[in-house]
């Protein structure tokens, strides 16, 4: 592993560093082990970074996975299991993504 | 009832800030469920020409964001028409979403909004 430079909240302070086994490296750093489910979601933040240019807060995020993925996924209880307490937020930091800027 | 916010956007898409932090703020609005508006009025409709290239000026695509507003919950862009006729733009030039606003219809459409902010 590499020691990886981060900034004061966690999130990757050079986003071209980002690739998988940098995610898996903040992940462990929030004591998550990601699994297929993890990287589905985090393959489809991502999508939506290039598509829209910002890292989505909380509604925008379920809203976009339930129109890829359907219901089943595309809603807070999924994302709260799979990326605890603030799922845009901590999605979007294993997603080599900027703070989401309208998410406190 | 949770208050309707009229946010108003009145600079080209790369000047400075302004237009992404009205945009931003539109977003964070829609994202506490506020009843949200976001008119483009003066130099603001600028902001939905066709075919900017953002990349040149090192920027991100506003086009990009602003077409993230309906997963937030805002269905449509207001334009100020005469704002439009004032800078010779036809409704063919911009890009889609946006809800033309004409004369007449645009001080009661503002006053309507319990909170008005000004970009």
């Amino acid at each position: 592993m590499t020691d990886l430079i981060l900034d004061k909240d966690g999130y990757l302070a050079d986003l071209t560093h980002w690739n998988e086994t940098v995610a898996r490296q903040l992940a462990a750093n929030h004591n998550i082990t990601l699994t297929d489910e993890h990287w589905q979601i985090i393959h489809l933040l991502r999508q939506f970074y290039a598509e829209f240019q910002h890292a989505p807060s909380q509604r925008p995020f379920v809203k976009y996975i339930a129109t890829h993925l359907g219901k089943e996924k595309g809603n807070s209880l999924y994302l709260m299991q799979l990326f605890p307490e603030s799922p845009a937020k901590l999605a979007a930091l294993i997603a080599g993504l900027p703070r989401p800027t309208n998410c406190f | 009832m949770n208050p309707s916010v009229c946010i108003i956007s009145t600079r080209t898409p790369y000047h400075g800030q302004n237009a992404r932090e009205a945009l931003d703020s539109a977003l964070v609005s829609a994202s506490y469920d506020l009843d949200t508006s976001l008119l483009l009025m003066g130099d603001g409709v600028y902001q939905l020409l066709d075919n900017q290239l953002p990349e040149q000026l090192s920027r991100k695509s506003l086009t990009a964001m602003l077409k993230a507003l309906p997963m937030y919950g805002i269905e449509t862009i207001f334009v100020d028409a005469e704002s439009l006729q004032e800078r010779n733009l036809t409704e063919d030039q911009l890009v889609e979403g946006f809800t033309l606003l004409e004369e007449g219809a645009l001080a009661p459409f503002i006053a309507q909004h319990d909170k008005v902010l000004n970009f």
